[in-house]
């Protein structure tokens, strides 16, 4: 808790979770939001922040990240991971379970959340896995990993091949209240892929992944959902086949969320070429068409929540030839510049609905604390400049991960204050 | 000096037709180096060659050992088995490595598309790529090229019908850039299993049929058809491919006009090929396989930075 209140003060406040958008005050106190929107006096020994020509906003949270700890300390660390969020304006993450070892139990994500605590910025959150080794075969124990403080549960990284688990780890979860999330992949159809299907993969002689791998699984996961009445979220859905589909999971009131992630919005697969092997993620980018469908996706709400699927690899992994690297890409500290740049810059989105899906969106569906600047809700901000360009410089990452299709770009829209729990995590030097 | 080529030969893809067009008019003379009783040329004299083939070849390996001894190049054939790369160096470490020991050119074939552009970007050595992995096999196309331009003078308006394995194969990528480069008209036969989805956005012909193919085409480019597809899942039995996909006398016999046969080898004859068309009188194979030898002096002369003009006064032994 903090002991000074923190007023940031005279910027243009966004919370659309109450519909709020105003230049005025912001006043946190005791780690919560006091009053926002009234200008008002600083009180008495107040932290004040001018965030004049800036925007104030319910702070971002990432429902998809991997942040490889434990076992790959070499790659990211809990605390890199939860610093490079806050750099990037986003206040919480929440940290996918496919590390090593797993986290399938509660002692496991008790060990997240310690050493997210320990880091002291952004908050950790963590999913546990649906099975227990991500092996597919016997469900995790939901209940204790949520009673130690898991969120969701997800296998990502790899599919839930078998429908039958899928369908018990939906029904089951329904007792804890929480989503499931999957990463939807055929795994028949998408072996030894490499990059989307179609004439850059044939060109290229590379092994493709069809648009088709992830629809199949996304459209199984919504009938499932729809048998069981259970929570299912699909994790970065790239494809427009898939948005059709979401769509018409949500029409018939079928409990289907999804996430989109800023390079499957703003990259197309003409980025492999030259087998360029920080254009490899999976799903892979896809095709121009695709891209297009999935920020309308996102404008008209067939896609909930943005996130980052940050996934940081070390160079020498990614050094290699296209086949032989690994899948993944960095995120945090520039998924909010990306979505300005390819959404709202075009018209897509406005601030408000990049907001709602960035922060309001995820906490509701995550059932987590925040998303709101209402008073008396956890006082997480985030305060960026939706105008100002900037260069990628990868070097200057907080994160220990390298990897980005973006450096040297020079994009628009940066965080400039990180406040979590009304004390300030970040701020630009 | 710069080379006409570039740095590097990676792939057909990025030739233009003058390129391409250049290569050929080298090869042409520097065959004859082939057909002496001492058959060497100082040519590349001094210059330091590493063929490292990180796949198991003997044909193109062969071609490129005699084409660079016979152009007086010293050679170094490094092979994946018992080197470095089985005990886990990563091609970056062996790149730095070859650039360390100053040598001029490097050969590479490797089982990753890819993998010999990468190679390039990270070394100031010439690299030729050999075949990398299902993308392209450029000297192959070249050779390719040659053979149909000596029948015919000119692939201007030409119907050639690459068959089989299109989807696993660099032949087949390189030969439909070359091709169409060139002027020809290029049509692929084959199950669509083994065929890349998007094949038609590549600008040929697709034939469903192996009978559709021979009616139409002036040359087909039979590729082979690796066992392990059959085990892969792509086609039912060899047997079956052979009696559907084959390319048979009794096909082509019944074929409008004479057609030349190519096939990059090794051959599995009475899978994608029967014996009598591959030994047949209208089988250029061999002369694809001496050609290959003319034309990698090409490649290696040019990327040298000699001067076009200057091959055939090479031949002569300057």
């Amino acid at each position: 808790m903090s002991a000074r209140d923190l007023l940031l003060k005279g910027g243009q406040i966004i919370d659309p979770s109450t519909g709020l958008n105003t230049i005025g005050d912001l006043l946190l106190r005791d780690g919560k939001v006091e009053s926002a929107g009234d200008r008002i006096g600083t009180p008495d020994g107040a932290e004040v922040i001018d965030c004049t020509g800036l925007v104030v906003s319910p702070g971002f949270i990432d429902v998809h990240c991997h942040l490889r700890e434990p076992g790959r300390e070499d790659v990211e660390t809990i605390a890199t991971g939860a610093r490079a969020a806050a750099a990037g304006g986003i206040t919480a993450v929440c940290a996918m379970p496919n590390t090593d070892p797993v986290t399938d139990n509660q002692a496991a994500v008790g060990f997240v959340l310690k050493q997210g605590r320990a880091a002291d910025s952004a908050r950790v959150y963590p999913i546990g896995a649906i099975s227990i080794g991500q092996n597919g075969e016997r469900l995790a124990e939901f209940g204790e990993m949520v009673g130690a403080g898991a969120v969701a549960v997800s296998d990502d990284g790899k599919p839930v091949v078998s429908s039958q688990l899928m369908r018990t780890a939906l029904e089951y979860a329904r007792a804890f209240n929480i989503p499931v999330a999957d990463h939807c992949e055929d795994p028949t159809l998408a072996a030894g892929g490499a990059m989307n299907e179609g004439i850059v993969s044939a060109r290229l002689g590379l092994r493709g992944i069809p648009a088709e791998a992830e629809e199949i699984m996304a459209i199984r996961d919504i009938l499932l959902a729809r048998l069981t009445g259970g929570h299912v979220h699909l994790c970065h859905m790239s494809t427009k086949g898939s948005i059709e589909l979401i769509r018409w999971g949500k029409e018939r009131g079928i409990r289907v969320t999804a996430e989109a992630c800023p390079h499957h919005l703003s990259l197309t697969e003409d980025c492999v070429e030259g087998y360029d092997t920080h254009a490899k993620m999976n799903p892979p980018l896809r095709t121009m068409a695709d891209v297009e469908a999935v920020r309308e996706g996102v404008r008209d709400g067939t896609i909930d929540v943005l996130a980052t699927d940050h996934a940081p690899h070390h160079n020498d992994e990614k050094a290699r030839a296209f086949a032989d690297a690994p899948n993944g890409i960095v995120g945090l500290e520039t998924a909010l510049a990306v979505n300005i740049t390819w959404l709202v810059k075009p018209g897509i989105l406005s601030l408000a609905t990049l907001i709602e899906r960035m922060s309001c969106a995820p906490a509701k569906l995550f059932g987590l604390p925040g998303g709101s600047l209402a008073r008396g809700t956890l006082g997480d901000v985030t305060v960026f400049d939706p105008t100002r360009s900037w260069k990628v410089d990868p070097a200057g990452f907080r994160t220990k991960g390298r990897n980005t299709p973006y450096g040297g770009q020079t994009l628009t829209g940066r965080a400039v204050c990180t406040v979590v729990g009304g004390r300030v995590v970040y701020r630009e030097a | 000096m710069t080379s006409p080529l570039g740095k590097d030969l990676l792939g057909l893809e990025k030739l233009t037709a003058e390129q391409i067009g250049l290569i050929l008019d080298t090869a042409e003379p520097l065959k004859e180096i082939s057909e002496r009783t001492i058959k060497k040329v100082p040519t590349l004299r001094g210059a330091t060659i590493v063929n490292l083939f990180f796949e198991a070849s003997t044909r193109t390996r062969i071609s490129f050992e005699f084409a660079e001894k016979r152009m007086s190049a010293d050679t170094v054939n490094v092979a994946s088995a018992g080197s470095s790369i089985s005990k886990g160096e990563t091609l970056v470490d062996t790149a730095r490595n070859l650039e360390a020991m100053k040598i001029d050119m490097v050969v590479i074939r490797h089982n990753s598309s890819g993998a010999a552009q990468f190679l390039a970007e990270r070394i100031e050595s010439n690299v030729i790529n050999a075949g990398d992995g299902t993308h392209e096999h450029p000297t192959q196309g070249l050779l390719d090229l040659l053979t149909l331009r000596q029948r015919w003078g000119s692939l201007k308006g030409r119907k050639v019908c690459i068959c089989g394995d299109v989807l696993h194969s660099r032949v087949a990528r390189s030969n439909i850039w070359g091709l169409q480069k060139l002027g020809a008209e290029v049509a692929v036969c084959g199950p669509r299993s083994l065929l890349p989805s998007a094949i038609g956005e590549m600008g040929v012909t697709v034939f469903d049929r192996i009978e559709q193919a021979i009616e139409w085409a002036d040359a087909l480019n039979v590729l082979r058809l690796q066992l392990e597809r059959m085990e892969g899942g792509y086609i039912p039995s060899l047997r079956e491919y052979n009696r559907v996909f084959g390319v048979t006398r009794e096909r082509l016999d019944r074929a409008p006009k004479e057609i030349l046969i190519m096939h990059p080898g090794p051959m599995n004859r009475g899978v994608e090929i029967d014996s009598d068309v591959a030994d047949g009188p209208h089988s250029v194979i061999l002369d694809q396989v001496t050609n290959g030898v003319a034309v990698r002096m090409a490649v290696l002369y040019l990327l040298a930075g000699n001067s076009p003009r200057l091959a055939e006064a090479a031949k002569g032994g300057v």
